[in-house]
């Protein structure tokens, strides 16, 4: 069910409106920090999204990329001032490389084993890290400087890196983008709709799976060695569990399978948190009521659900 | 020839016995995860946080209700029986045609509802809990000296895993049960209420984990995260054993138990990550599992 000329005006009208506001965003007076942390969750979910959309595979595992992209993103600056775009890009490394291994183990089952696999070796790299010398254990990284874009241009005032982080999210998003309708792209729905079919027609399923999870890992590493640069601390709570779960969250809350929806889905998710959190309410029972609630009563999400009354209407 | 190695017996035999509690644990709650799945689909995520409940069933049924350890070992139980009953009923069992991934996800939100609310009310640190009186002090066994309390949650477990395993393998309900596993529209053809079986085997494994957590009170303290520490080992208990057998569950959570109390003996920095790394290898070579039937 791909959506028609009819509602890709408006998803076209949308994004231009939502880019234009991504980059009115600091001029308007909302507090940058917190706009763009959402961001680096959303490319964070929308890199996952890659996989639970695409390819049908639940990881359960994610922090570990992000964790580890925002450690390594996070040394690299404070420790060997290395500037924030190569850091960046050493935290994806990181995250494809965690990610070739964990694929690797995690795509030997499926279903089900596979999320609990990707779980369970997440929480080894947690147990790592709560005993590796570099990640400064209980206290993590912190405070992580931002350093200078190019060795030039310092990033240092919010607004600077403002658009730092807007000009890698764009991108982030519009090579996932790139990636889920090409061919390679097609090749994953078909092993989500049909996995014995797509072997049968003759694809390397376990390769392609591979590809998909190290893809998404990198790109999760990057959005986490991102968020290491603009909260300037990379914790342990990066990399537990229950980030992990959030991202689930965002991307089910939003729409599995769909552009928008993890990004929307971070979006609600971290300013509920948010405003939770000032009013001391525990947010872990808001997520798991959210989970619940997503799962009984709307599965597709709400782009998904959106979209699904669109189409209906149409026909 | 351990002194060679610079390690006592009495720290070896030490850690021995606390893997093999660990053990017990590992074994009671992979059981109960092989059993609700066997028969449901549903991976329960909850599991941990449900076996917190059941350590806090026993605190509270102490503390608000003057009932002690024995009481609380046979009460809550059938509390969370009626928990579970309650889970099936309104929530998993609209599950059953989608998807086994919803199963997880949903009982992964009850998880973080029942853990993020202890939290928020008892903090993050233990509340104390002591052993009943009567299973107080040590007991020597010529080479070693255990306490009381720790041999009784090791012989309960066994005869608890010995019990379900019986009853499933070796009894009629049990049959009844694995025919509706192997084949559910057919034994419902037959006669068999699949629809109450679903729910009393949740209600079981429930009241599995709520036991565990009674039996765990005493020996860790009674704290929010208690269940989710354990529920992720579990998780790597149940890939390394295969979910295809009960003996497959108990077996392996015996194992890795053990191994890990030996990891502390050996190689300390290794003991929090050695199951993990168990169930890498296991996939590499053997990726259904131990004992396992594919998929």
């Amino acid at each position: 069910m791909k959506t028609s000329s009819y509602t890709s005006t408006w998803v076209k009208m949308a994004i231009i409106i939502g880019i234009i506001l991504l980059f009115a965003a600091p001029f308007l007076k909302i507090y940058p920090v917190f706009l763009m942390s959402m961001m680096c969750f959303a490319l964070f979910a929308a890199s996952f999204n890659l996989l639970l959309g695409y390819v049908g595979l639940l990881s359960f595992g994610h922090a570990a990329f992000f964790g580890g992209g925002a450690y390594i993103a996070g040394y690299a600056t404070k420790t060997w001032g290395f500037s924030p775009e190569i850091s960046v890009i050493l935290g994806g490394l990181a995250g494809a490389l965690l990610g070739v291994g964990m694929g690797y183990l995690a795509i030997q089952r499926k279903g089900i084993y596979f999320s609990m696999i990707t779980l369970a070796l997440s929480q080894m790299v947690f147990f790592i890290a709560v005993q590796a010398p570099f990640t400064g254990g209980e206290d993590g990284l912190q405070p992580i400087p931002r350093g200078k874009l190019f060795g030039i241009v310092s990033l240092e005032s919010n607004n600077a890196i403002y658009f730092f982080v807007l000009a890698v999210f764009i991108t982030g998003i519009f090579a996932l983008w790139r990636v889920v309708n090409s061919p390679f792209g097609q090749v994953l729905k078909a092993i989500r709709e049909h996995e014995p079919r797509a072997i049968s027609l003759g694809y390397d399923v376990h390769r392609y799976k591979l590809i998909a999870f190290t893809m998404s890992a990198a790109m999760t590493g990057v959005a986490g060695g991102l968020k290491a640069l603009v909260t300037q601390i990379a914790s342990l709570t990066d990399i537990t569990w229950q980030t992990s779960g959030e991202v689930i969250l965002m991307t089910i809350l939003g729409g599995i399978g769909t552009v928008f929806g993890p990004i929307l889905g971070a979006g609600l998710v971290k300013s509920l948190e948010d405003h939770l959190a000032s009013i001391g309410f525990p947010v872990p029972v808001l997520i798991g009521i959210i989970f619940v609630a997503c799962v009984l009563l709307f599965r597709r999400g709400i782009i998904g659900e959106l979209e699904h009354f669109l189409s209906r209407k149409k026909t | 020839m351990f002194e060679a190695l610079g390690i006592s017996p009495y720290q070896l035999y030490g850690q021995l016995v606390l893997g093999l509690i660990n053990g017990s644990f590992y074994a009671l709650l992979s059981l109960g995860l092989a059993v609700i799945f066997g028969l449901l689909n549903v991976i329960n995520f909850a599991h941990g946080a449900l076996y917190m409940l059941g350590a806090f069933g026993a605190y509270f049924a102490l503390t608000l209700f003057g009932i002690n350890y024995w009481g609380a070992l046979i009460l809550v139980p059938i509390g969370m029986a009626l928990i579970g009953v309650f889970i099936e009923r309104t929530m998993l069992k609209r599950l059953y045609q989608l998807d086994h991934l919803y199963g997880l996800l949903l009982t992964f939100g009850l998880a973080l509802i029942l853990e993020g609310a202890f939290r928020h009310y008892y903090g993050s640190s233990g509340m104390p809990y002591a052993a009943p009186k009567e299973l107080q002090g040590p007991l020597n066994l010529g080479f070693m000296v255990l306490p009381l309390y720790r041999a009784w949650v090791i012989i309960v477990s066994l005869v608890l895993c010995f019990s379900t395993w019986f009853l499933i393998e070796r009894t009629r309900l049990g049959a009844v049960l694995r025919a509706s596993t192997e084949n559910p529209i057919l034994a419902q053809a037959f006669g068999i209420n699949v629809p109450l079986l679903l729910t009393l085997t949740y209600a079981g494994g429930v009241a599995l984990a709520g036991i565990a957590g009674v039996l765990a009170a005493p020996i860790y303290q009674v704290n929010p995260a208690m269940g989710s520490n354990l529920i992720i080992v579990i998780f790597a208990v149940v890939v390394v054993g295969g979910m295809g057998s009960i003996l497959g569950a108990i077996v392996t959570g015996y194992a890795l138990g053990i191994l890990e109390g030996l990891t502390k003996v050996f190689y300390p920095p290794a003991s929090a990550i050695v199951i993990f790394a168990v169930m890498a290898i296991v996939l590499l070579v053997r990726p259904a599992g131990l004992f396992g039937r594919g998929e």
